[in-house]
C-alpha cells in the first residue's frame, strides 16, 4: 500500500467518524465541503494523480473512487436521515389541538313544516299524485256548501271560520276547497292529486291550538274507485311515510264531504305502540281523515255521481311535524324562533 | 258522552266481554272512546291497552257493602260519630265524620238498617280532604282517643262524583258481605259524539249500536202504556203555529208528586254520566234524556195556572215576538227576535223552545204537579237561536243535530214512568200529541254490484240486510235489490244516491273497515297537468338553502298598524284596501298581509336577540284586494332578510364584520343566477323602508323584480333591533318563477391559454361601477371574457371627486392562443372607450 493509499484510507476513517456526529444540515453541509467538495483530500487525491508516479496511479486512483463512493453514500444516508429528523420536528412542532371548535360555517335549513310537506308530497309524486293548488281566502260556497254544507248545517260547526268583512268570504279552514276547483277544471277526466296549502281556524294561540297551518288534501276521481281502493291507497302512503312495518287502522268516523267516511290512525312511532304520552297513552297516533267522496260534492265538481266516485283525505302537516319531534309548543312553528328552527 | 257502562248493560247483555274490549268495538264502529274511567271495576287484563285508562279499581277484600246497625255518639267529640256495623263477616265499630249520619245519633239500633259503602284497612282510595283526587291508603290511626283502622266512604273517596258532604247511604236492597265492585262497580267511557251520529248521544244508541256489531240482542226498555182519556186536556190546552220548526208537541203529566232524592243507583249513574242529580222529577228528565237522546222539559203546573189567573193554562209554540224577553234556567236574561221559537202560554214565553226552559214556569223542590214535555224541533231554526245567543245548552247541543221526532213518545213513556217511581204521584189521563209534520223515514235501495262497486269488498246482500236490521232498519231481498226502510230514530240518511252512500257507510262500519281490503290503484294515470309555480318555488328554496339562509314559514294574519311599521312615519293609510278579519282573534291579526317586507322585518326583530348573526327567507302569498272582485289576488312575495354580522366570531376571528349592502346584493346575484334569470341588472331605486342612498331595485330585462336595500334608519327606530344594519329584499316570486328558465346555453370553454393582467383607471365619483363594466364589455369585445372589480380607492393624490377603479381582466380565445401585442390592441381599446365616455385616466402608467 502505497502512503497515498494510507492516506485515504485514514482521510476513509476520520471523515465518516466526523459524520457520525452530525446532528445538522448545516454541519452536513460543512462536512461534504471539506470531505466531498473541491479541495478535500479526496478530490486531492484524483488532482494530483497526475504528480505520481505512472505505477502508483491506477492504485491510487482505484482507492480514491472507493474512498468517495464510500463517502458520498454515507452522506446520502445521513441526509436522509436528517431529513427525516427535521420533518419529524416540523410535524411535531406544527401540531395542533384539533379539539379546537371548527370555523363556524352558517348552513341553510328548509323550515321543519317545509322538509314534512316535501316529504308528504314526494311520496305522492312517486305514487302518481299531482300536485295543484288553490286560494286561501275563499268563498263560503267552496269551503262549505259545495262541500255538502249548506248555511246552517251542523257540520260547519266542526270548522271554527274566520270570516272577512266581505259578504260570502271567508279565509279557508281546510284544503278541500281545491277538490271543487280541481274537481270544475277537470271533469270528466279523472283525478289524481294532492293540494297541499295554508288554513286557517278561528283558536285561541296555545301550546296546542294553531290559528293557522298547512294541510294535504289527497283526491282521487275515477271510475269504479273503491273504499278499498282508498285503504290501499293510504296504507302504502303510511308504508312509505312511516316505515314498511308501521301497522294503520282505518276506523269510522265523520266528514260531511265524504261516506264512508274514515280517520286513519298508525302504530305511535315514539313507543311502538305501547301508550306514551304523544299517543296518550292509546298507542294510535291520528294521522288523516279520509272518505268516499259524497255524491253531492261530485256533482258539485262536475261528475255524475251515477258513473264517477272517488275517495278524499286530508292531513295536517303541522301536527304530524309535532309529533315526530315532539314539539311542546306548536305556536314554535310561525314564531320562527332561530333556535328552534336551527335544530333541523 | 260519558256512557258509564253499567247503564249500558241495561239494554243488552255484554258480561262476557272486559272493557277494553268493549271500547274497541266501539271506537271500531264510529263511537270513538277517547278515555275510560274506572269507577270500581279493575283495569282489564290485555295484552295491549288501546285506551288511556284513569280513576280508581276497589279491591274486592277490602272494599264492601256493610250496614250500619246503630249509631252512637262519640266520647269526646261532637262532630264524630261511632258506627256500629255489619259488614258481612262481622260487627265492627267505626268511626265517622259524616254530617248524614248525625241524626241517627243516639236513636239505639235502628229500625232500618243503613246500607254503606265500607272500606276495611289498607283500601286504596281517594282523600276526601284533599282538593283533587290524591289516592291514599287507609292506614290505622287514633282519632280524639278512638281508634280507627276503616272508614265509611263518600263519594269522592270511591271516585264517583266530587261530593264529600257525607257518606253514600245506599239503596235498601244492597245486599250486605258483597264486594262493592260487584254491586256497583263500573267504568265510563268518554265517547266522542260524530255530528252525524247524534241518536248515539243516549245510553240507548250505544247500546244499539254494540248490539248490531257484537250480534247480540237489544233489550229496550218498556215506559208505561201512552195514558188514555181526556183528563188532561180538561187541564191544560196545545197550540203549535208552526209545525216546520215544531213537527211535534207532546204533553204529559203527574200530580201529587214528591221533589225527593231519587234512589241512590239513579244518582250515581247520573253523576257518572256527568249530571248532578237533583231531586227525582229533574233527575227523572235527565235521566230519560241520557237514555234515550231526547231532551225533555218539566213545567209546574201549578205556576201555569197562577200565571193563567183562573184559565185553562194553554201551551202555545209560536215564534217569539220582537222585543220579548226570557229570563232562563240558568239567570240570564235574553231578547228574543222573531225568528226564535218558543214555548209560550197566554202570557209570554216559557222557554226557549229546545234549548232552555224559563225561569218562572220550571219546576222546584216545590212542585207538586208537573206537565212533562217532549217535543221534536227544526234543527236548522234551533242551531241559529243557539249561534245568536251563545248559550250552552244540552238540550240545544241534542235538537241542533237533528232528534227524530218519533223519539218524543218514548222518551214521554219512559220519563212518566221514572217520576211516578221515584217521585210518587198519580199519572193524569190522557197525552196530549200535536204531530203535525211527520219526517217520511227514507227508503233506499241498494244491489251488490253497487256495495262492491264502491266498497270494493264482497259483502253480499244478505250480510248487509243483516247488519241494517241490528240498526234498525226494515229491510227486503227482492229480486238482487235490498230495500231498507230508515228506523223512525234517526235522520241521517240520505234520499237516493246520497241514501246509498249513507247505507254504504252504515254497512261498511258494520262489517268492519278491518275486514275490506286493501287494494292499488288500478285506473290509468290521469294525464299530466303540471303546475310549474310549484317546482320552481321548491327551486327557490333550495338555492336559497345551499346559499346558507333559513327558511321560516310566516302568519298571513297580520294589522295594518304592524304593516305601517316599515314606514318612516308608520302613518296608515286608510284607502290601503285590505282582506279584513270580521272576528279577528286579537287586535294584531284583523288583516291578511299586504307585505312581504313586514313580515320579514318582524322575524329580525325577534330573532335578533338570539343571535348575532341572522339571514332568513320567506316564500308566501300576500293578499290584494282587487276592485270588483269577491276574490283578492294571492301574490307570490319571496322575501330575504340580513342582519347584524357577516360570521359569527369563533375563537379565531376575533372581530367579525358587519354585514352591508353588497352582502344582500351579492346574496342575490348568486340567487338569480341559480335560477337562470335572462338579463339581471341593478337600478338605484326609492322605497320608504330603505336608506334614499342604499337602496335598488333588480330587474330581469324591463320588469322589476323587486327592491331591496339597507333599513330607513327612521324605519329601524320602530323597531327594537339587537343586531345591526338590517337588510332586507322582497321580491315578486310569481314573476319570478315566470322568468325563471330550466333551459339555456352553456357557455363553451376554450383550451387556449387565458392571458391576465390588471389596470386601474380613475373616473369621477358619479361614474357608476355597472356603467364602467358594460363599457368596458362593449370596448374589450369577445376575447375579453372576464372582468373583476378588485379594488376601488379614493385619496387625496387623486383629487376630490375622484375615484380609483381597478379591474382584472382576462383575455382569452376559442382558436388560438393569444399574443403580448393582442392583449395591448385590447387594453387599448378599453383605455381609449373609457377615456372616451368618463374622461378616465389609466393610473397604473
Amino acid at each position: 500500500m502505497t502512503d497515498r493509499e494510507t492516506q485515504l484510507e485514514n482521510e476513509k476513517k476520520e471523515a465518516l467518524a466526523a459524520l457520525d456526529d452530525i446532528r445538522t444540515t448545516e454541519g452536513l453541509e460543512t462536512w461534504r465541503i471539506a470531505h466531498l467538495g473541491k479541495s478535500s483530500p479526496v478530490m486531492q487525491a484524483f488532482s494530483d494523480l497526475g504528480k505520481l508516479p505512472v505505477e502508483e496511479r491506477p492504485l491510487v486512483g482505484r482507492a480514491a473512487n472507493t474512498v468517495k463512493q464510500a463517502l458520498e453514500s454515507a452522506y446520502a444516508v445521513k441526509s436522509e436521515q436528517l431529513r427525516q429528523a427535521e420533518l419529524e420536528r416540523t410535524l411535531t412542532r406544527e401540531r395542533i389541538d384539533v379539539t379546537l371548535p371548527g370555523r363556524a360555517v352558517q348552513r341553510g335549513r328548509l323550515h321543519p313544516l317545509n322538509q314534512t310537506l316535501r316529504e308528504v308530497c314526494q311520496i305522492f309524486r312517486d305514487m302518481g299524485f299531482q300536485i295543484y293548488r288553490s286560494p286561501e281566502v275563499e268563498t263560503d260556497d267552496f269551503n262549505f256548501t259545495y262541500l255538502n254544507m249548506p248555511p246552517y248545517h251542523p257540520a260547519r260547526d266542526m270548522w271554527d271560520t274566520f270570516y272577512t268583512d266581505k259578504d260570502g268570504v271567508l279565509l279557508r279552514t281546510h284544503t278541500s276547497p281545491g277538490q271543487i276547483h280541481i274537481m270544475r277544471e277537470r271533469a270528466p277526466e279523472h283525478i289524481r292529486a294532492i293540494l297541499p296549502g295554508t288554513t286557517m281556524r278561528y283558536e285561541q294561540l296555545t301550546a296546542r291550538s294553531e290559528i293557522e297551518f298547512i294541510q294535504v288534501e289527497v283526491l282521487v276521481v275515477g271510475k269504479g274507485i273503491t273504499f278499498a281502493d282508498m285503504k290501499g291507497t293510504l296504507t302504502d302512503f303510511a308504508a312509505r311515510a312511516f316505515g314498511k312495518d308501521a301497522r294503520t287502522r282505518l276506523r269510522p268516523s265523520y266528514f260531511p264531504f265524504t261516506e264512508p267516511s274514515a280517520e286513519m290512525d298508525v302504530e305511535c312511532f315514539v313507543c311502538g305502540g305501547e301508550g306514551c304520552n304523544v299517543c296518550k297513552g292509546t298507542g294510535w297516533l291520528e294521522i288523516l281523515g279520509c272518505g268516499m267522496v259524497h255524491p253531492t260534492v261530485l256533482e258539485y265538481g262536475g261528475y255524475d255521481p251515477q258513473e264517477f266516485s272517488g275517495f278524499a283525505a286530508g292531513m295536517g302537516i303541522d301536527r304530524s311535524t309535532l309529533m315526530r319531534y315532539r314539539v311542546d309548543d306548536i305556536r314554535h312553528f310561525r314564531n320562527n324562533d332561530i333556535r328552534f328552527l336551527e335544530q333541523f | 258522552m260519558k256512557a258509564p257502562l253499567s247503564w249500558i248493560k241495561d239494554y243488552i247483555d255484554l258480561d262476557d266481554l272486559n272493557v277494553e274490549q268493549i271500547a274497541h268495538y266501539l271506537t271500531m264502529i264510529g263511537l270513538e272512546v277517547e278515555g275510560i274511567r274506572l269507577v270500581g271495576l279493575p283495569k282489564p287484563e290485555a295484552e295491549r291497552h288501546e285506551f288511556n285508562y284513569e280513576g280508581l279499581s276497589w279491591d274486592r277484600e277490602k272494599f264492601v257493602v256493610a250496614e250500619v246497625l246503630e249509631v252512637l255518639p262519640h266520647p269526646n267529640a261532637d262532630r264524630l260519630v261511632l258506627c256500629r256495623l255489619n259488614d258481612g263477616i262481622q260487627e265492627l265499630v267505626i268511626l265517622t265524620g259524616a254530617p248524614n249520619l248525625y241524626p241517627y245519633k243516639g236513636q239505639g239500633p235502628l229500625a232500618q238498617t243503613l246500607k254503606v259503602a265500607y272500606a276495611r284497612e289498607g283500601a286504596m282510595l281517594y282523600d276526601g280532604h284533599q282538593p283533587g283526587q290524591v289516592l291514599t291508603k287507609l292506614k290505622r290511626a287514633v282519632i280524639r282517643g278512638v281508634e280507627s283502622f276503616s272508614m265509611i266512604c263518600s263519594e269522592k273517596e270511591l271516585g264517583i262524583s266530587d261530593e264529600h258532604g257525607g257518606v253514600i247511604i245506599l239503596d235498601a236492597d244492597a245486599p250486605v258481605g258483597t264486594p262493592l265492585v260487584d254491586y256497583m262497580g263500573d267504568a265510563v267511557f268518554d265517547i266522542s259524539i260524530l255530528p252525524n251520529m247524534v241518536r248515539d248521544a243516549s245510553m240507548i244508541g250505544i247500546a244499539r249500536e254494540l248490539a248490531a256489531v257484537t250480534r247480540r240482542e237489544l233489550r229496550l226498555p218498556e215506559g208505561i202504556p201512552l195514558p188514555q182519556g181526556d183528563a188532561l186536556s180538561k187541564r191544560v190546552s196545545l197550540e203549535v203555529r208552526n209545525p216546520e220548526l215544531n213537527p211535534r208537541f207532546m204533553l204529559g203529566m203527574v200530580e201529587n208528586v214528591q221533589a225527593q232524592p231519587s234512589p241512590y243507583w239513579v244518582q250515581r249513574r247520573l253523576n257518572l254520566a256527568g249530571m248532578r242529580p237533583i231531586d227525582a222529577l229533574v233527575d227523572a228528565t235527565n235521566y230519560t234524556m241520557l237514555e234515550t237522546g231526547e231532551p225533555l222539559h218539566a213545567f209546574d203546573y201549578e205556576l201555569l195556572c197562577k200565571r193563567a189567573g183562573g184559565n185553562l193554562p194553554s201551551i202555545i209554540t209560536r215564534t217569539a215576538k220582537q222585543g220579548e224577553m226570557l229570563t232562563l234556567l240558568d239567570g240570564t236574561t235574553q231578547p228574543l227576535d222573531e225568528s226564535m221559537e218558543v214555548v209560550a202560554d197566554s202570557v209570554g214565553p216559557l222557554s226557549l223552545a229546545g234549548i232552555m226552559g224559563g225561569m218562572d214556569s220550571g219546576i222546584s223542590a216545590q212542585t207538586q204537579h208537573v206537565l212533562l214535555e217532549a217535543a221534536s224541533w227544526n234543527f236548522i231554526n234551533i242551531r241559529q237561536t243557539l249561534s245568536k245567543l251563545k248559550i250552552p245548552s244540552e238540550a240545544g247541543w241534542r235538537f241542533s243535530r237533528g232528534v227524530h221526532p218519533a223519539l218524543a213518545e218514548q222518551a214521554l213513556r219512559l220519563c212518566l214512568l221514572r217520576m211516578l217511581a221515584w217521585g210518587g204521584g198519580r199519572l193524569v189521563e190522557g197525552v196530549l200529541d200535536a204531530y203535525l209534520l211527520p219526517p217520511q223515514d227514507p227508503v233506499v235501495t241498494l244491489t251488490e254490484e253497487e256495495i262492491i262497486s264502491r266498497l270494493g269488498a264482497e259483502i253480499s246482500l244478505e250480510e248487509a240486510a243483516n247488519i241494517l236490521t241490528r240498526l234498525g232498519f226494515t229491510c227486503t231481498l227482492q229480486n238482487g235489490q235490498l230495500t231498507a226502510k230508515t228506523p223512525p230514530i234517526r235522520l241521517d240518511i240520505g234520499e237516493g244516491l246520497i241514501g246509498k252512500a249513507s247505507l254504504m257507510e252504515e254497512i261498511a262500519r258494520i262489517y268492519g273497515y278491518e275486514r275490506i281490503p286493501s287494494k292499488r290503484l288500478a285506473v290509468e294515470l290521469p294525464a299530466p297537468v303540471f303546475d310549474p309555480n310549484l317546482e320552481t318555488e321548491e327551486r327557490i328554496r333550495d338555492i336559497l338553502v345551499s346559499l346558507g339562509l333559513q327558511d321560516t314559514v310566516a302568519y298571513r294574519q297580520t294589522s295594518p298598524q304592524r304593516e305601517a311599521r316599515i314606514l318612516p312615519n308608520q302613518a296608515l293609510d286608510p284607502d290601503l284596501a285590505y282582506v279584513r278579519i270580521k272576528n279577528p282573534i286579537s287586535p294584531d291579526r284583523t288583516v291578511m298581509r299586504r307585505s312581504g317586507l313586514a313580515t320579514m322585518l318582524e322575524l329580525l326583530e325577534y330573532n335578533s336577540k338570539f343571535r348575532p348573526s341572522l339571514a332568513l327567507f320567506e316564500i308566501g302569498p300576500v293578499f290584494l284586494p282587487v276592485d270588483g272582485q269577491l276574490l283578492p289576488r294571492e301574490a307570490l312575495r319571496l322575501t330575504v332578510g340580513m342582519a347584524g354580522l357577516r360570521e359569527i366570531p369563533t375563537w379565531q376571528t376575533k372581530t367579525a364584520e358587519k354585514r352591508d349592502f353588497f352582502d344582500l346584493k351579492g346574496l342575490l346575484e348568486a340567487f338569480l343566477r341559480g335560477l337562470h334569470l335572462p338579463e339581471v341588472s341593478f337600478q338605484p331605486a326609492e322605497h320608504p323602508t330603505f336608506h334614499p342612498g342604499k337602496c335598488a331595485q333588480v330587474l330581469s330585462g324591463e320588469q322589476v323584480l323587486g327592491v331591496f336595500g339597507e333599513l330607513h334608519p327612521m324605519v329601524q327606530e320602530h323597531y327594537e333591533f339587537e343586531a345591526l344594519p338590517v337588510l332586507a329584499a322582497e321580491l315578486d316570486a310569481d314573476l319570478l318563477v315566470a322568468l325563471s328558465r330550466v333551459e339555456f346555453e352553456h357557455q363553451p370553454l376554450s383550451n387556449y391559454p387565458a392571458m391576465v393582467e390588471d389596470i386601474a383607471v380613475i373616473v369621477p365619483e358619479e361614474v357608476s361601477a355597472a356603467a364602467l363594466e358594460a363599457a368596458i364589455h362593449q370596448a374589450g369585445g369577445k376575447l375579453l371574457v372576464n372582468v373583476r372589480l378588485f379594488d376601488v380607492y379614493r385619496g387625496e393624490k387623486l383629487g376630490l371627486g375622484k375615484k380609483s377603479m381597478a379591474y382584472q381582466l382576462t383575455y382569452q380565445a376559442f382558436d388560438h392562443t393569444l399574443t403580448d401585442k393582442d392583449a395591448a390592441t385590447i387594453r387599448n381599446r378599453i383605455v381609449r372607450a373609457l377615456e372616451r365616455e368618463f374622461g378616465a385616466v389609466l393610473r397604473s402608467q
